[in-house]
C-alpha cells in the first residue's frame, strides 16, 4: 500500500527535478511565471495610478521614485509596463486559443481523411500564407476599428494555419506507425484513434508551437498598438508606449527602452519555455519545427 | 520534373485568384461610401449617385469584380479616390523605395544568418556556438520597430552618422538614397536574421546525424568539407521555406519599419490610405504584396526541385 | 597469422560514463575474413566504429588499435582522414538511408577517389564506372547519373560496397551488411562481399546478429557479449565444438524448434500434395488460376466441430495500385501488389506465408484483416464476408482476427499504460466489461504470455523488445481471437528472444487452438511454427503444401531461390567443417 502510493510521487518530484535542471525549461518558465504574476499584480496594485495624469512630474529619468521613469503625462513607466501586460498576454492568449481551437480539429481532419479534403484544407491555408499576417491584420483593424478585439481575430485567424498544420504533420506522421493500424485492427474508428492516439503524440508538438506563436501574438500585439491599431488609451499598452516614445527620443530615451525591453524579456521567455519543453518531453519534437 | 513544375504553377494561378476574390470582399463589407468620402459631406445626394455610377459602384458585384480583377492583369489599378492620380502612379512612386528596401534587407538577413548557422553547427556546443546561439535568441524577441528606435537614437540622435528619418529620393544619386535605406534595412534584416541562423544550424545539425553523413566521413572526408559538399544542400530545404515566409514578413515589416522612419514607401501608402478610406489603392496593394508573397513562394518550390532530385522524378 | 593487419587488444570503451567495451580483444590478418558476432547491445557496431575512430564525442577509449602498425586510437584526424576510406572501407546496415540523397551515385563513388588519388574529375569517373559494373551495377542501366532514390536497397547497398572498396582498402568493416534485405539479396550480397574480398586480399570483419551468416563466411569468429570477448577461434572449431556455454546457447537458439502438436494421422492424409493446384512460378506468361484449395481440415480444437467451411477463405483476390504519375495526365501502368490469390486456413492450423520483400505478402495480409480493401475478390472469415462491409459490420470478425506486427517498439503507442493498451481490443466485444474485469482480462492476457499483472501500470518504453513482442501477443489473444495475423513477427529480435517467442507462439497454437497467418521471409520460422505454407512471388502465391515438403523440395523456382538462400546453420556448419578440415 505505502508502496504504491510512493511511486508516483517519487516519479513526481523526480520529474520536476528534471524540469528544472533543463537551463531553458527554468529561464523561461521564471520569467512566465514572473510576467504573469506582474500582470495578475497589476489588477490589485501598482506603484502609481496610471489614469492619473500628472504634468509637474512629466518625462523623469529612472530614480529611487520612479524606478522606469515618467512618460510625457508623468506617468510611472513601471506602472504602465505593469497594466500594460495584462492587454499582451490577453491578446496572445486568446489568439493561440483561437488558433489551436480551429487549427488543431483541421488538421487532424485533413490527416485523417486524406484525399479531397485534405488537399482543399491546404490549398485554403495555402492562401492565407499567402497574405502577409501583419499586413492583413492592419488592414482588419484598419477597416473594423481599431481596438484589443480585432486586433485578437486579426493575429487569430493567422494563428489557425500554421496549427492546422504543424497538426496536420504531426499526425501524417503518426498514422502510419504500427500502433495506429494495431488499433483498427481493434475496430476503432478515425475519431476515437484521432482522439486517443494522435492527439497525445503531438500534444509536445502543439504545444511547442503554441508557445512561439503566443510569442508571436505579443510581437504582433506590440506592432498594432504601435501603429494605434490595438487597444485605445488610456488603457496602456506596449506598443502605444514605444510610439509615444518615439518623438520624444531624444531628451526621454527611457520612455522606449523599457517598454521595449519588456517585450524582448517576455518573447524571450516564452521561446526558453518553448525549447525546454520541446527538449524535455521529447527531443525529437525539435526537429519538426 | 514538368509535372512539378505545372503542378505548382496552377497551385500558385488558384491561390492568386482566391486572393483577389478574398481583397475584393474583404473590401465590399467595409462601412463607409466611397463617392461620399471623395466628394465630401456637402455634396449632395445627387451629386453622389452620379459619381456613384460613373465609378461603377452600383454594378453587380460580380461584374465589378471581373472589371477590377481584368484591370488588374492590364496593370490598370484604378485612380485613387483621395488623390486623384491613377494608382499605378502612386505605386509606382513607392514601390522604388519599399522593394530595395525589402531585398537589401533579405541580403543582409541572408549573408548574416547562413555563415552564423554553418559556423554555430561546426562548432555544435563549444562557446562560439553558445554564444551565437544566445545572441539569436534574443534577436528573435526584439521587435523591429523598437529595434528601429534603439538604432536612431544610436546612429541618428547620438552619433549623427545618418538621417533620423525620410527618404532622399534616388535622383539626388543612389549613395544618399542608401543611407536612409541602410537603417531600416538593418532594423528588418537583423531580428530575421536570427530566426534565419537558428533554423539553418538546427537544419545542419538534423542533416549530420543523417546515415549518409556517416558514409561520407568513412570515405576519409574531413569534418568541415563534409559539412560543405553534403550537408549544406541537404539543409537548404528548410531554409529555403523559411526564407520564403520571411520575405511575406519584410514585405509586412514594411508597413510599421517605414512608418518608423517616414519612408514614402508602399507600406506607409497603404496604411495612409487605409485611415484615409482610400479603398482602391488598399486592394491594389494589397493584391500586389500577395501576388510578390505567391511568385515568391513558388520561386521557392522551384528550388526545392533544383536541390532535390526526388521532387523532380515524383510527379 | 603473424602480420596482423589489426590488432586490437584490452579496448575498453565507455560512452558518457557508460562501458560498452570491456576488455576486448581481437585481430584480423591480410586476407582473412573475420566474424564479429553477438546481439544487441553487446557492443559489436561500437568495435567497429572505434576503428573507424567515428564515435560520438562522448566516448573514451583505452588500450591499443593497431592498424598496419599504426595506433588508430593515437591518430590524428587528419591521419585517420588518409587511412579512411582509402585503407579501410566500411559498409553499413541499412542501404535506404547511407547514401546522399541529393547526389548521383557517380559523383558519391567517384567522391573517395578524388579525394585519396588526387584523380581528376574525368579520370575518377572512370574509376567509378569501373568499380560499379564490377559489384554488379551495369553502365547501360545504371548510368553514373542515377539518383539513390532511383535503386532499390539491394542496389544501394552495392553501391555503399563500391564505395567502400573502390580503392582495394586492406581491410573492408561491413556492420550488418544484409540485415535490412531480403534473404534473396542476403545471399548475392554475402557472395559479393566474399568475392571483392578473394580478388584483392583485403581483411574482412563482418559484424552480424546471425550466426548462420557468419560461419557461412568467416574463417575465424568472434563472439561478444555485452562488451566482452566470450569466445573467439577458428569458425568450424567454435561451432562444432561449442565448448562456451554461451555459445552454445546462440546456436541452440538459432537452430530451435518449438515442441508443437503433431499433426494427426488423419490430417496428414487429408493435407494436399504441395504442387496441387499451384502455377509454376517464374513464368511471365498468363497462367490458370490456381485451383483454390483447403489445405487442411482440423476438427478436433474449433468450436464449430466437424464443420467443413474454413477459418479463413480468400478467394481470387486482387489489390491493383494505380501507376506512378508520369505527368499531369499520364500514368504508368498499374501495379497488381496482389494478383489473383486464393488460399484458406482451417481452425487451430498454422500456416506461413513466405516470400521476397515487396511480393505482396504485407498488402495481402492487410487485405484479411480489412485494413485495406481488395480492387477484386471475396475474404471470408468464419463464413462471413468481410469485403465491402462497413466498420461497424466488421466487429465479430475483428474479435475474432487480432494481428501482431513486426516492430516491437513501434506497435504501442507510447503515451498508454500496458492496461490500456492490451485492453484496446475489448471494446469489440458485444458486452461492455467494467473496469475491473478489463483490469482482470488484461492480467490474464499477460500470464497467459509470461508477463505479470504488475506490469499492468508500466509505458512500454519499461519494456525490453521480446517483453513488448509478449504485450503485443497479450493484446492480440484477449479478445480469444480464432486466427491471428503475425507480420514479421520475430525478426527484429535477438535469436535467444526470438526462440522464446517462437515457444509462446506454439504454446498458445496448442492451447488455444489459435490458427495462425505468419508472414515471414524467413524460412527457419515458417520450418519451426507452421504447419503449411504459401510461396509468394510478385503478387500470386506460387507454391503451396505442407511445410515440411515445401521446404525440402520445393518445385517453384521463387520457393528454390528462396530455400537455397537461407542461411542455415547445421549446413553452414558442415560445410565449413570439411573446408577447415
Amino acid at each position: 500500500m505505502t508502496l504504491q502510493t510512493q511511486v508516483p510521487e517519487r516519479r513526481l518530484t523526480d520529474a520536476i527535478g528534471k524540469a528544472l535542471a533543463n537551463r531553458s525549461f527554468a529561464i523561461g518558465l521564471f520569467i512566465a511565471l514572473l510576467v504573469a504574476g506582474t500582470a495578475l499584480l497589476s489588477f490589485v496594485w501598482t506603484p502609481y495610478d496610471v489614469t492619473k495624469l500628472v504634468i509637474a512630474d512629466k518625462q523623469q529619468a529612472p530614480s529611487w521614485l520612479h524606478w522606469f521613469g515618467t512618460d510625457h503625462f508623468g506617468r510611472d513607466i513601471l506602472s504602465m509596463i505593469m497594466v500594460g501586460s495584462r492587454n499582451s498576454l490577453a491578446v496572445a492568449l486568446v489568439a493561440v486559443g483561437i488558433g489551436m481551437g480551429l487549427g488543431v480539429p483541421l488538421g487532424c481532419l485533413a490527416a485523417a481523411r486524406g484525399g479531397l479534403l485534405d488537399e482543399a484544407l491546404m490549398r485554403l491555408n495555402d492562401l492565407v500564407f499567402a497574405f502577409p499576417a501583419l499586413l492583413s491584420a492592419i488592414m482588419i483593424t484598419a477597416i473594423f476599428g481599431p481596438g484589443a478585439i480585432n486586433a485578437i481575430i486579426a493575429i487569430g485567424i493567422f494563428n489557425v494555419p500554421v496549427f492546422a498544420r504543424v497538426a496536420r504533420a504531426g499526425a501524417l506522421s503518426i498514422w502510419p506507425r504500427e500502433f495506429i493500424l494495431a488499433a483498427r485492427a481493434a475496430g476503432k474508428g478515425g475519431t476515437a484513434i484521432t482522439v486517443e492516439h494522435i492527439l497525445p503524440n503531438i500534444a509536445t508538438l502543439l504545444m511547442v508551437q503554441g508557445t512561439i506563436q503566443f510569442a508571436l501574438g505579443i510581437l504582433a500585439e506590440a506592432g498594432l498598438s504601435y501603429l494605434g491599431l490595438g487597444a485605445q488609451p488610456p488603457m496602456p499598452s506596449w506598443g502605444r508606449m514605444l510610439f509615444d516614445a518615439q518623438t520624444k527620443m531624444a531628451i526621454a530615451p527611457w520612455m522606449a527602452i523599457f517598454p521595449g525591453l519588456a517585450i524582448v524579456v517576455t518573447v524571450l521567455g516564452l521561446n526558453l519555455l518553448g525549447d525546454g519543453i520541446a527538449d524535455l518531453i521529447d527531443p525529437k519534437a525539435r526537429r519538426q519545427r | 520534373m514538368t509535372a512539378y513544375l505545372l503542378k505548382r504553377l496552377v497551385i500558385a494561378a488558384i491561390t492568386l485568384v482566391l486572393a483577389s476574390m478574398v481583397v475584393f470582399a474583404v473590401l465590399q463589407v467595409v462601412p463607409g461610401d466611397p463617392a461620399r468620402l471623395m466628394l465630401g459631406m456637402n455634396a449632395s445626394a445627387e451629386q453622389v449617385e452620379m459619381l456613384r455610377s460613373q465609378l461603377g459602384l452600383n454594378d453587380p458585384l460580380v461584374l465589378r469584380y471581373l472589371h477590377w480583377a481584368i484591370g488588374l492583369l492590364h496593370l490598370d489599378f484604378g485612380r485613387s479616390y483621395t488623390y486623384s492620380v491613377p494608382v499605378l502612379d502612386l505605386v509606382r512612386e513607392r514601390i522604388v523605395v519599399s522593394l530595395p528596401l525589402a531585398l537589401i534587407a533579405l541580403a543582409l538577413s541572408t549573408a548574416i544568418a547562413i555563415p552564423v548557422g554553418l559556423y554555430s553547427a561546426s562548432r555544435r556546443g563549444r562557446a562560439g556556438d553558445v554564444i551565437a546561439m544566445g545572441v539569436s535568441q534574443v534577436g528573435v524577441a526584439v521587435p523591429n520597430f523598437w529595434f528601429a528606435l534603439l538604432l536612431i537614437y544610436l546612429f541618428a540622435v547620438w552619433l549623427r552618422w545618418v538621417p533620423a528619418g525620410g527618404f532622399a529620393g534616388w535622383k539626388a544619386g543612389a549613395w544618399p538614397a542608401l543611407k536612409s535605406l541602410l537603417l531600416p534595412a538593418v532594423a528588418l534584416a537583423l531580428p530575421q536574421a536570427a530566426i534565419l541562423a537558428r533554423v539553418t544550424r538546427q537544419a545542419l545539425l538534423e542533416v549530420l546525424s543523417e546515415d549518409y553523413i556517416r558514409t561520407a566521413r568513412a570515405k576519409g572526408m574531413p569534418y568541415r568539407a563534409v559539412l560543405w559538399r553534403h550537408a549544406l544542400r541537404n539543409a537548404l530545404i528548410p531554409v529555403l521555406t523559411i526564407m520564403g515566409l520571411q520575405f511575406a514578413f519584410l514585405l509586412a515589416g514594411t508597413v510599421i519599419i517605414e512608418n518608423v522612419f517616414y519612408l514614402p514607401g508602399l507600406g506607409r501608402l497603404v496604411f495612409q490610405a487605409i485611415t484615409q478610406r482610400d479603398l482602391i489603392v488598399v486592394e491594389s496593394v494589397v493584391m500586389l504584396l500577395v501576388a510578390a508573397v505567391i511568385a515568391v513562394n513558388l520561386l521557392v518550390d522551384l528550388s526545392y526541385a533544383l536541390v532535390d532530385p526526388r521532387l523532380r522524378s515524383r510527379e | 597469422m603473424t602480420a596482423g593487419l589489426l590488432e586490437i587488444r584490452d579496448l575498453s570503451l565507455a560512452i558518457g560514463g557508460h562501458p560498452i567495451l570491456k576488455g576486448v580483444d581481437l585481430s584480423i590478418g591480410q586476407g582473412e575474413v573475420m566474424g564479429l558476432v553477438g546481439e544487441s547491445g553487446s557492443g559489436k557496431s561500437m568495435t567497429a566504429l572505434t576503428v573507424m575512430r567515428l564515435l560520438p564525442f562522448s566516448a573514451r577509449a583505452t588500450g591499443s588499435v593497431r592498424f598496419d602498425g599504426i595506433d588508430l586510437l593515437a591518430a590524428t584526424e587528419d591521419q585517420m582522414c588518409a587511412l579512411r576510406g582509402d585503407d579501410i572501407g566500411m559498409v553499413f546496415q541499412e542501404p535506404m538511408t547511407a547514401l546522399n540523397p541529393v547526389k548521383t551515385i557517380g559523383e558519391q563513388v567517384a567522391e573517395g577517389i578524388r579525394l585519396h588519388t588526387g584523380a581528376a574529375r574525368a579520370e575518377a569517373e572512370e574509376r567509378a564506372r569501373k568499380m560499379l559494373d564490377r559489384v554488379g551495377l551495369p553502365a547501360e542501366k545504371f548510368p553514373l547519373s542515377r539518383y539513390p532514390h532511383e535503386l532499390s536497397g539491394g542496389q544501394r547497398q552495392r553501391v555503399v560496397i563500391a564505395i567502400a572498396c573502390a580503392l582495394k582498402p586492406k581491410l573492408l568493416i561491413a556492420d550488418e551488411p544484409t540485415t535490412a534485405l531480403d534473404v534473396v539479396l542476403q545471399k548475392q550480397i554475402l557472395e559479393l562481399l566474399k568475392d571483392l574480398v578473394r580478388e584483392n586480399h583485403m581483411g574482412l570483419l563482418l559484424i552480424s546478429h546471425d550466426l548462420a551468416v557468419v560461419t557461412e563466411m568467416a574463417d575465424r569468429i568472434t563472439i561478444l557479449r555485452r562488451g566482452e570477448v566470450m569466445e573467439e577461434g577458428e569458425t568450424a572449431r567454435v561451432l562444432s565444438e561449442q565448448v562456451h556455454p554461451y555459445t552454445r546457447q546462440l546456436a541452440q537458439a538459432s537452430m530451435h524448434v518449438p515442441k508443437r502438436r503433431a499433426l494427426s494421422p488423419l490430417e496428414e492424409e487429408m493435407a494436399p500434395k504441395a504442387t496441387e493446384g499451384v502455377a509454376s512460378g517464374g513464368t511471365s506468361n498468363p497462367i490458370p488460376r490456381p485451383v483454390e484449395t483447403t489445405l487442411s481440415i482440423l476438427p478436433d480444437i474449433s468450436p464449430s466441430r466437424g464443420e467443413r467451411t474454413p477459418l479463413l477463405a480468400v478467394k481470387s483476390v486482387s489489390r491493383l495500385y494505380p501507376g506512378r504519375r508520369l505527368s499531369l495526365f499520364r500514368r504508368d501502368t498499374p501495379v497488381y501488389a496482389v494478383d489473383d490469390v486464393s488460399l484458406s486456413i482451417a481452425p487451430g492450423h498454422s500456416v506461413a506465408l513466405v516470400g521476397r520483400s515487396g511480393c505482396g505478402k504485407s498488402t495481402l495480409a492487410r487485405m484479411i484483416l480489412a485494413l485495406d480493401k481488395p480492387t477484386s475478390g471475396e475474404i471470408r472469415f468464419c463464413g462471413q464476408a468481410i469485403t465491402g462491409k462497413a466498420e461497424a459490420d466488421l466487429k465479430s470478425a475483428r474479435r475474432d482476427m487480432q494481428v501482431v506486427f513486426q516492430d516491437p517498439y513501434g506497435s504501442f503507442d507510447p503515451r498508454q499504460k500496458v492496461e490500456r493498451l492490451v485492453t484496446e481490443p475489448l471494446h469489440l466485444l458485444e458486452k461492455r466489461p467494467s473496469h475491473a474485469e478489463r483490469r482482470e482480462m488484461a492480467a490474464h492476457a499477460l500470464a497467459e504470455v509470461g508477463l505479470s499483472a504488475s506490469d499492468l501500470d508500466k509505458y512500454p518504453h519499461e519494456f525490453s523488445g521480446g517483453q513488448r513482442q509478449r504485450l503485443s501477443i497479450a493484446r492480440a489473444i484477449i479478445t480469444r481471437p480464432k486466427l491471428v495475423v503475425a507480420d514479421e513477427p520475430v525478426s527484429a529480435l535477438d535469436v535467444s528472444i526470438r526462440a522464446q517467442i517462437l515457444d509462446l507462439f506454439a504454446d498458445l497454437n496448442n492451447r488455444l487452438g489459435v490458427a495462425y497467418l505468419f508472414i515471414t521471409h524467413d524460412l527457419t520460422v515458417a520450418r519451426a511454427i507452421t504447419d503449411e505454407v504459401l510461396v509468394m512471388h510478385e503478387g500470386r502465391i506460387v507454391e503451396r503444401g505442407v511445410t515440411k515438403d515445401v521446404l525440402d523440395h520445393p518445385q517453384s523456382d521463387a520457393a528454390q531461390a528462396l530455400v537455397e538462400a537461407a542461411p542455415d546453420l547445421h549446413r553452414a556448419i558442415a560445410r565449413k567443417m570439411q573446408e577447415q578440415g
